[in-house]
């Protein structure tokens, strides 16, 4: 029993433990309305409602409550537009995420062989992949509205169709965060001892054999390490994304709110986009131990 | 008879470093031939070249009378570290060599093929385990039975039981041998350990001490066959051959001297004067002497 409770302190009540001192912290900074009776000029006893304590503006866990209860215990509903239910915002960034990822990890991939299996290749393009790996979401957006900017796709038969802005997000999500999948592949593909390249040589497999036999499932758990970084990113860039082109989802919703001065929904997207963050990263964990082992 | 393999003054260096120099070797089909050399000689670079993975600087290395150009799946090779794809089952693993190999044969077939050769190694019930769950001495059954599978013309094995212990060692051994009274197909061994060689091979060829290593007068083994470990040992043929492949290794060994070159610190053994008036609290400085000195070992 005491091995039980003993688990029980460490995964769930030092955590819980965690979450009370933040909340607490963020409780005694942030602000609470005081009311007073103060005689206006005229002579008249007028309620007067002010914001005070540390950070006057920032609201307070029962206030960033109250004001989200709406949209987490109606996770789906659609009022309109940009006034939607968290996880409806969730699921609009999610799809733009994954098409962002796909095409992401469908460039980095190829590419990333290509930096493993050719020395000239790697010297040629890795400088370049240093500079632009750290340039900011916040830069490749607007290159990405230019790049679009004339660009409208319908997809016959779906009435699917992505602007210029939908583009350029999709566009600013790839670039960012291909490039841990990118070095990953390549180092994976570097890292395959010489002794499976020679049983490669001795049997003379072909190019293509070489390739998947040997080369793919060798640099696999490098490979889905990227992935796992690429995810990570490719979330992150999300709310520079939708923020930029305001397109409805947790990051637009949480910079509409900001404009309109609805201050504890930037709480309640903050915490959502670290949920899903984390739930995504956790499920790519599983997928990379997987991986691992063989 | 025209040898199966012939080595004719080959030499090989790395980085400007001789590594073997003028080997001459000819191997008859059906012959079973051990190399014996101390490790770090260059046996490995010598199974690698006879494998095409590497190219000679000098000489010629003829295979059924043509120069090998690099690798093939006509020499079987068994690697000293196994080198099994851990990503396949053993049967894949095989399967990969022998669908490589025999293109035009029908699934089942090549399936049967597999199944004869990991029954040889007697590994049929561990066909569908990957590698990273096998011992080590399964694991290097596993590699006999893919060079096997592809029916070489010659088995070349890199130090082939160096990993394992001594009493696995002692099965694998005799199961080389049995697979190999049974298929008399042409091997060369390559070991450090002596007796290995002698309880296998036709014949025992010392590999000198390196750098510039190269293949020493050959001890043929007359003993009959089947070997068996046991009686084997108080054979005084046996101890005989032991002991001219011995001599020869211990004596390129001493011929080797060896210049090592040591930094030494002489401590300063001078009494500290507790007279003298201490600046800080630290302790007083030592100086230790420095010198550079070359010893010769040999």
């Amino acid at each position: 029993m005491s091995f039980l409770r003993k688990i029980h302190a460490d995964t769930l009540i030092l955590p819980l433990l965690g979450v009370a001192a933040i909340v607490l912290l963020w409780a005694m900074i942030s602000g609470h309305p005081t009311s007073k009776q103060v005689k206006d000029e005229w002579g008249d006893t007028v309620t007067v409602t002010k914001r005070t304590g540390i950070s006057a503006d920032l609201p307070n866990p029962v206030e960033t409550w109250r004001a989200s209860k709406n949209y987490i215990l109606k996770p789906f509903e659609k009022r309109g537009e940009l006034d939607q239910g968290i996880l409806a915002f969730t699921w609009l960034s999610l799809k733009l995420v994954a098409q962002g990822y796909v095409i992401a990890l469908l460039l980095a991939v190829p590419l990333g062989f290509c930096l493993g299996l050719s020395k000239a290749f790697s010297k040629m393009f890795d400088p370049m992949i240093q500079i632009l790996r750290p340039v900011s979401p916040l830069a490749w957006l607007p290159l990405g509205m230019v790049i679009f900017l004339s660009a409208k796709w319908n997809i016959p038969g779906t009435g699917v169709s992505y602007t210029a802005s939908d583009l350029a997000a999709i566009f600013t999500i790839a670039i960012c965060s291909m490039w841990p999948t990118v070095l990953n592949t390549a180092m994976g593909v570097r890292a395959i001892p010489q002794d499976y390249l020679n049983v490669a040589r001795v049997l003379k497999l072909s190019r293509t054999k070489t390739l998947f036999k040997i080369l793919i499932p060798g640099s696999l758990p490098y490979m889905f390490t990227g992935f796992r970084l690429s995810l990570g990113i490719a979330w992150l860039v999300i709310v520079a994304a939708e923020m930029l082109t305001g397109k409805p989802g947790v990051g637009g919703f949480l910079w509409q709110q900001y404009n309109a001065l609805s201050y504890a929904h930037i709480i309640l997207c903050i915490v959502t986009i670290g949920l899903v963050g984390f739930v995504l990263d956790r499920l790519m964990s599983l997928v990379e131990s997987r991986f691992r082992t063989a | 008879m025209e040898p199966l393999l012939h080595l004719d003054h080959v030499s090989k260096s790395f980085g400007g470093q001789c590594v073997l120099k003028d080997i001459c070797l000819s191997i008859q089909p059906g012959e079973f031939v051990a190399i014996v050399g101390y490790s770090g000689t260059g046996k490995t670079t010598l199974i690698n070249l006879i494998a095409g993975l590497i190219a000679p600087d000098s000489g010629t290395i003829l295979l059924n009378g043509k120069p090998v150009r690099g690798p093939g799946p006509d020499r079987g090779i068994v690697f000293q570290n196994y080198s099994l794809l851990p990503w396949m089952t053993v049967f894949e693993n095989v399967m990969l060599a022998v669908d490589q190999v025999f293109p035009g044969w029908s699934p089942a077939k090549k399936a049967e093929q597999v199944e004869k050769y990991l029954g040889m190694v007697k590994l049929a019930p561990a066909r569908d385990k990957r590698p990273g769950e096998l011992s080590g001495g399964m694991r290097q059954r596993v590699s006999v039975a893919r060079a096997l599978s592809t029916e070489p013309g010659i088995l070349l094995l890199d130090e082939p039981l160096g990993a394992l212990d001594a009493l696995t060692r002692a099965t694998l051994q005799e199961e080389i041998l049995s697979i190999w009274e049974r298929d008399k197909r042409t091997v060369l061994l390559i070991t450090n350990d002596t007796d290995e060689g002698i309880l296998l091979a036709d014949r025992i060829i010392p590999l000198s001490m390196g750098p510039g290593a190269t293949l020493g007068p050959e001890v043929p083994v007359p003993l009959a066959r089947p070997r068996d470990r046991k009686s084997v040992n108080h054979d005084p043929g046996f101890k005989e051959i032991r002991s001219r492949v011995l001599n020869y290794l211990l004596d390129q060994g001493a011929l080797q001297k060896t210049r090592l070159s040591l930094k030494l610190r002489l401590p300063d053994i001078l009494p500290e004067d507790l007279n003298s008036p201490r600046v800080s609290r630290r302790h007083p400085l030592r100086r230790g002497e420095e010198r550079r000195e070359t010893v010769e070992v040999g």
